[in-house]
């Protein structure tokens, strides 16, 4: 990748051997009030690592990342990055790590390349304006005003802004909310070549594709807790199945009203080879399978000899978002 | 990239010029409104020769009594119109003719009034036949520096500076508050004492602009008198900034929103645009509060820019103003230090 491979040449990360974990957390807590944003997490991220922190809204991690970024105090535990904490090393901790916060307006009258310049000027280290520029694909507009970025490029420009001291580690708080899809692939082909550049990245998301598209690994968060932790293919791999069939029956002919869900004996679903779990939900059938294409006809081969009539059926392969619902009982972005 | 160019401070303080002088009104309330109002003021207030007091009376003989003096003009008005006109402000005083003698209506607290009072009294006694005891002449001179707009000109300095300093710190670190630039840029390496320094810095140098403007409006509009040392004139202007600057700080060290800050910063500023002398003594407030008046920044920052155009006064004669704006400089600067909201 391009842009990658510019951005190896002047990465720390790269040149510089190191040891020990980029990020270590050990029972870390903060309550706002009532609230337990944080419960007793405990983390370690690898360097060179792209690590997620997937969950709902409001599952504490904005609280976590943002300790971690040393914005936040926490209630009780212990952050280490890069061998650091911010106690006695922070002046050292903000040249070393780059961040992208979850909501920060740059000014709208100051162009994207004076805003950099001046991100620029705090870091004693790093690439130049021009080099983040191109990093973050923003030539084209690099006298034009902040205002009149779309939000695409203003995710970009924020983007920029972390990399600018060339960080070995690099923080963003949910970089695609609220961007439309062609501008969150944008930002994904992004982080990929950021990645390529051995960062250890740490991020964000309530998106699972994200997640899954992104992360070496990830944590999923629900109340403060990490509820699971693992790479993506481990997590699903827990749901049990390889895919997930949905479907509902009708017990009439066709024509009957779709509402009128009929239920099958679950038994008989459970005896097809290849079905390793299922529950029913509302009339909705969920199997998750192993072995989607000789279980998809024995599962119709036993609606027809029940005579039930098939109302809907969908299969998708199995992703973050079963394992949450699987955990939790909720959707992800029920929330 | 030259050092200049790597250099936070630098970037910080350009940072700030880009910002005010892309914002519109940013410059009409810095440089065109206290022009503006200078002009205005001047224009009202201008040195006429005397006035010509408008006054009525309820007989022809009256008024024409009246008309024979030269500071006075006079209608003949029934008594009921001539009370109307005097409600309205028409006319000044009404002489009412009385079978015993003449009457005169007028409201004493009005300085013209009084002075009609007294015109319209002689015009008629002279009338009457009442020759003068002592015979009088007056020598007449119209000195630059006692003239109204001598005394309102420093007074809109100070003012001008207050509300430019004010505005320029506090809604602007509260409107990066809210923006969550704030918090952004103290996740960077950035150096907190460079970003605050940054506000003094680009302040310091607007400062040298709005003043010379507006001082070499007045010089040469006016003929505003500048009869002490320029230089001391401009460390007043530097330290009144300072002071306000403080103090916009303070009021902006913890407000999390544009609206809360705009509020606050009128809560303390509006006491001192009534009692703080920009276009009338502070000395005319009452005793009791006369201590409170003096310990407010800007009736220090007024006094001492009028003791330094006006009165010619150096630096040793307004140690107590001076005093004053230093406290006001460093007591907000340190307290605003100790609660400041990062973020």
């Amino acid at each position: 990748m391009r842009d990658g491979d510019r951005v190896r040449q002047g990465s720390q990360a790269a040149t510089v051997p190191a040891s020990g974990p980029a990020l270590l957390l050990r029972g870390l807590r903060k309550s706002f009030g009532d609230v337990k944003a944080v419960d007793g997490l405990d983390l370690e991220v690898a360097r060179g690592e792209c690590f997620g922190l997937l969950g709902p809204n409001g599952a504490g991690k904005t609280t976590t990342i943002e300790i971690c970024e040393g914005l936040t105090a926490p209630d009780a535990g212990s952050v280490e990055l890069l061998g650091l904490n911010w106690g006695s090393g922070s002046s050292e901790l903000r040249q070393r790590i780059g961040i992208q916060l979850q909501e920060t307006q740059f000014p709208d009258k100051l162009t994207l390349d004076e805003t950099l310049r001046l991100f620029r000027s705090f870091f004693k280290r790093g690439i130049s304006v021009d080099q983040s520029i191109e990093t973050a694909q923003l030539e084209e507009k690099r006298k034009s005003r902040v205002g009149g970025l779309s939000g695409g490029q203003k995710q970009r420009l924020a983007m920029a802004c972390a990399l600018v001291g060339d960080p070995e580690l690099l923080f963003l708080d949910e970089p695609t909310t609220g961007l439309d899809p062609q501008a969150r692939r944008h930002l994904w082909d992004l982080v990929d070549g950021l990645k390529q550049a051995g960062r250890t990245i740490i991020l964000t998301t309530h998106y699972m594709e994200e997640a899954e598209r992104l992360c070496d690994r990830v944590a999923i968060m629900d109340h403060g807790k990490a509820i699971a932790l693992g790479t993506p293919q481990q997590l699903i791999a827990t749901v049990g199945g390889e895919d997930i069939v949905e479907f509902a029956v009708s017990s009439g002919e066709a024509g009957s009203h779709p509402a009128n869900h009929a239920v099958i004996d679950v038994d008989l679903l459970r005896a097809i080879p290849g079905v390793q779990s299922l529950n029913v939900d509302e009339g909705l059938h969920r199997l998750f399978v192993s072995e989607l294409h000789t279980t998809v006809p024995r599962i119709f081969a036993v609606l027809r000899e029940q005579g039930l009539h098939m109302s809907e059926f969908r299969t998708h392969s199995a992703s973050l978002e079963d394992v949450f619902v699987r955990l939790t009982g909720r959707n992800l972005r029920d929330e | 990239m030259n050092s200049l160019e790597l250099s936070s401070l630098y970037q910080l303080t350009m940072v700030r010029f880009r910002l005010l002088l892309r914002e519109p009104e940013a410059i009409f309330w810095t440089f065109i409104f206290p022009i503006l109002l200078a002009v205005g003021l001047g224009i009202a207030f201008r040195n006429r020769p005397a006035d010509v007091l408008q006054v009525g009376a309820t007989t022809t003989q009256l008024t024409q009594a009246l008309n024979a003096d030269k500071g006075l003009t006079a209608a003949t008005l029934d008594e009921s119109a001539g009370t109307h006109a005097l409600a309205t402000g028409s006319i000044l005083l009404l002489a009412i003719q009385r079978p015993d003698g003449v009457a005169y209506k007028f409201d004493d607290t009005n300085p013209d009034a009084r002075t009609a009072r007294l015109l319209v009294d002689r015009a008629i006694q002279t009338a009457a036949g009442r020759r003068e005891a002592v015979r009088p002449e007056n020598e007449l001179v119209h000195e630059t520096g006692a003239r109204f707009i001598d005394f309102v000109v420093p007074g809109l300095l100070g003012m001008n500076l207050m509300g430019s300093a004010m505005w320029g710190l506090g809604f602007s670190i509260v409107e990066a508050r809210q923006k969550k630039l704030l918090k952004r840029l103290v996740a960077s390496p950035m150096l907190r004492w460079q970003y605050l320094m940054s506000f003094l810095l680009s302040r310091l140098a607007m400062l040298v602009v709005e003043v010379a403007v507006f001082l070499e409006f007045a010089r040469v509009a006016f003929g505003v008198p500048f009869r002490g040392s320029l230089a001391q004139l401009g460390l007043l202007c530097v330290l009144t900034s300072l002071a306000f600057s403080a103090l916009g700080l303070l009021v902006a060290s913890r407000a999390r929103t544009t609206e809360a800050v705009s509020g606050l910063m009128n809560l303390v500023m509006l006491p001192m645009w009534i009692l703080s002398g920009v276009f009338f003594s502070a000395t005319r407030f009452p005793a009791a509060i006369q201590p409170l008046v003096r310990a407010l920044p800007l009736t220090a920052a007024i006094d001492a820019l009028r003791g330094n155009m006006l009165q010619g006064m150096n630096l040793g004669q307004l140690l107590t103003p001076v005093g004053i704006l230093l406290a006001w400089f460093v007591v907000p600067f340190a307290v605003s230090l100790r609660i400041f909201r990062w973020r």
